[in-house]
């Protein structure tokens, strides 16, 4: 995804228990604030769940956001994700037109990208990447000449860096 | 009642089971299919179930019953309807931080999501308007979630909790255990104030040349008003008490200037307006109180304590954030107020002068009408008079409820209830019933509005049949006088839909009697005292006074919504004159 300049990512611990995700997004959406990004997957801990959101809000309305996500019993902890100091991954696969003629142009660009060839149809082709928003945002511009058919994006997910 | 047993026993009687180790005595509620299985174990149970004549009857009960005794106030419900019509208490008690646990029953596991018969999404259509809750599906968790629903909704900032039950997990066999220990990675206690927190906050305080104590109604929830009279008395701090936190400071104590707010006294608005630090104790800074917020208190400093952390800077910034119990806060604050004012005593003198002077300037009042006519507030101001000081009031939402803020003196904490937050019409009668069952041995009035009566007034049928002699009297100004008062101010008197003619119908004084009430009439300003007295002497039925008053008397003082707390009308088109005033 293209993240705004006032996108925030909000990294969410949370039990792993029905409802939860239904708790956390109605917080965003009772104040009208769009998720842009949004990754619910497993942790080290089958107990516990991590909730990935990019959300644009700013100041006030970020801190108020926060508080409100604490008091939810279900909630165990909850983290900013700075870009300097996290590895941000997201995962994009995009469908696009292909012909004998432009076959070899777009498999380097492929590898370039350091990109994977999911599919390779005759007239289009699958493309995998799993990489920064960045990165992403790059391959999809490289494509653009292609022809995209189809694209699909997942959610963010980041990890704190330790150094 | 054992903690353990491997006997198989069904849902329903581990739900009766835990909600007696939960330490219920009373709910109130009504069944119906989906939740029938748990009403046949509570049929030998030592809790006593008040059959209600409504849900939301039951919901305001059982909050009436929190908010007079402080323990968790408990209803039930069957699914669907019996569920959706708990919503309106259920956000009542939320927003106003009442502990409640809600039981509803759910369709069978299996029939949910379906459409099925008497199916609504209760957990989620609850989910913004409680603290927590639950939907249970497997009998085995019956125990851990009303244990879990009891601790939430009692301990931090209290609040509802509702658990939903699916038929199925009420007739399964399952064995009953008690946990015995609570399990909440994500509950966190906020209940300790940090000292450090607190040692600012005395700093501040000594600095301070205009300060206010601005109390909410976390100081009741906290039971800390004998904390917070000590405070006052050590400090020399004057304190203002809002809607919520009325009798959480004894309105007689000079030190008292009343209530904040919209329809405040002079003196209260005037001093947070004029201060310099605002020592905001259990208070939210709810746009009733402040005003248009960007005016509010222009030049106080902030000493905010609150034990919810979210409450902090969210709609005013905290100079000094103290996040914690109210109680355990002034406790501390206390010793270190002492200790500063031991190396230099603050000197408030002129500013005590100067928020007396408001007060005796600018005190509240009423017109009497002069056709004869009955005022409310005289009838109100009565009430408060003749009943004393033990007597617990609550209130509807409107004109009666401000005058009945403004002309009781209140002395002690839990004896004025009403709907704060969410202003819930219809909220005094049950919320009565509610609290009369948990001080059977104590007065307790409805003050209500002919308007909002006619919203509850179906558990006055509840009241008469259980042995709950509430008394009821009824403001009847025949029409929705506040909306009527904004009319009037605001919308050049054109009365559109405020007219409800119920000096003519409903006849309430019969309306009474079929409920198995004591119907009671009154128009007349001399047969006031007389007619609360005669209801004062009927102990063994409820009794509704029908008050035929003045339909024009307004509330004031008045902050019109969105405007600034300097802008505040002492009358119609009258602000105070200022100009001997400035401080």
């Amino acid at each position: 995804m293209k993240l705004e300049r006032t996108s925030h990512i909000i990294s969410v611990l949370v039990e792993n228990r029905s409802g939860v995700l239904a708790r956390v997004s109605a917080l965003f959406s009772r104040r009208g604030y769009n998720i842009e990004g949004l990754s619910v997957g497993p942790t080290q801990d089958p107990e516990i769940s991590r909730i990935t959101i990019v959300v644009s809000v700013e100041g006030h309305a970020l801190d108020q956001v926060i508080q409100q996500l604490d008091k939810l019993i279900n909630v165990i902890a909850i983290e900013e994700m700075h870009e300097s100091s996290s590895v941000q991954i997201e995962l994009l696969l995009v469908r696009v037109s292909v012909t004998s003629a432009n076959q070899e142009k777009l498999l380097a660009l492929v590898s370039e990208h350091g990109a994977k060839v999911a599919e390779m149809g005759p007239s289009s082709a699958i493309i995998s990447l799993t990489d920064s928003s960045a990165k992403i945002e790059s391959l999809i511009s490289a494509l653009n000449p292609f022809g995209i058919l189809e694209l699909t994006q997942s959610g963010l997910v980041a990890m704190r860096r330790t150094i | 009642m054992s903690d353990k047993n491997d006997k198989k026993i069904n849902g329903a009687t581990s739900l009766v089971r835990s909600l007696e180790h939960a330490g219920v005595d009373v709910m109130f509620g009504i069944p119906g299919g989906a939740i029938l299985p748990a009403y046949d174990p509570l049929f030998d149970s030592s809790i006593r179930h008040i059959l209600v004549r409504h849900e939301q009857g039951a919901g305001h009960a059982a909050t009436g019953y929190a908010q007079a005794t402080g323990r968790v106030g408990v209803c039930i419900a069957t699914s669907g309807p019996g569920a959706t019509n708990l919503v309106t208490p259920i956000a009542d008690a939320q927003m106003d931080s009442v502990p409640m646990v809600a039981i509803t029953g759910q369709v069978p596991s299996g029939a949910i999501g379906t459409d099925a018969f008497q199916e609504a999404d209760i957990r989620g259509i609850s989910m913004p308007i409680t603290k927590h809750n639950y939907l249970v599906t497997n009998p085995a968790d019956i125990p851990q979630a009303i244990a879990e629903a009891f601790h939430i909704a009692a301990t931090g900032r209290p609040g509802v909790v509702l658990v939903d039950i699916a038929k199925d997990a009420l007739t399964s066999e399952t064995t009953f255990k008690w946990p015995t220990s609570i399990s909440l990675p994500g509950y966190r206690d906020h209940s300790q104030p940090k000292q450090s927190d607190v040692d600012d906050a005395a700093a501040l305080i000594v600095q301070s040349s205009r300060p206010v104590l601005y109390v909410g109604g976390g100081v009741i929830k906290a039971n800390a008003n004998r904390e917070l009279l000590a405070l006052a008395e050590a400090s020399g701090i004057p304190v203002v008490t809002t809607l919520m936190a009325r009798g959480a400071f004894p309105d007689s104590h000079p030190l008292h200037l009343g209530m904040p707010g919209m329809h405040g006294t002079v003196a209260a608005v005037t001093a947070l307006q004029k201060s310099d630090l605002l020592i905001t104790l259990g208070a939210r800074f709810d746009d009733r109180v402040t005003g248009k917020l960007s005016t509010f208190a222009p030049g106080a400093k902030v000493i905010h304590a609150d034990i919810d952390p979210a409450e902090i800077g969210k709609n005013r910034k905290a100079d000094v954030a103290i996040v914690g119990d109210v109680r355990q806060t002034i406790s501390l604050l206390l010793p270190a107020l002492k200790a500063q004012y031991a190396k230099a005593h603050p000197d408030f003198t002129a500013w005590i002068k100067q928020v007396n002077s408001w007060r005796s300037t600018f005190p509240l009042g009423y017109d009497i009408p002069k056709d004869g006519a009955l005022s409310p507030q005289y009838v109100i101001e009565r009430l408060g008079k003749i009943s004393g000081p033990d007597t617990i009031f609550t209130a509807g939402v409107g004109q009666h409820q401000m005058w009945a803020s403004q002309f009781i003196s209140y002395e002690k904490p839990r004896t004025w209830l009403n709907s704060g937050g969410l202003g819930t019409m219809g909220y005094a009668v049950p919320a009565a019933m509610g609290a009369k069952v948990g001080a059977p041995d104590t007065t307790v009035w409805a003050i209500d509005g002919d308007g909002c009566f006619q919203m509850t007034n179906q558990e006055l049928v509840t009241c008469a049949l259980n042995n709950i002699p509430i008394k009821v009297a009824v403001i009847n100004n025949e029409s929705l006088g506040m909306v009527r008062q904004w009319q009037t101010l605001f919308y050049n008197e054109r009365y559109s839909n405020t007219d409800l003619h119920s000096k003519r119908i409903p006849d309430f004084t019969k309306l009474a009697d079929a409920m198995g009430c004591i119907g009671l009439r009154c128009e007349r300003p001399e047969d006031v005292d007389k007619t609360i007295e005669k209801a004062m002497s009927i102990n063994d039925q409820p009794v509704v006074v029908d008050f035929g008053v003045f339909r024009d008397a307004m509330v004031w003082p008045m902050v019109a919504a969105g405007t600034s707390n300097d802008e505040i009308m002492v009358a119609r088109e009258l602000a105070p004159d200022w100009d001997s005033q400035e401080l």
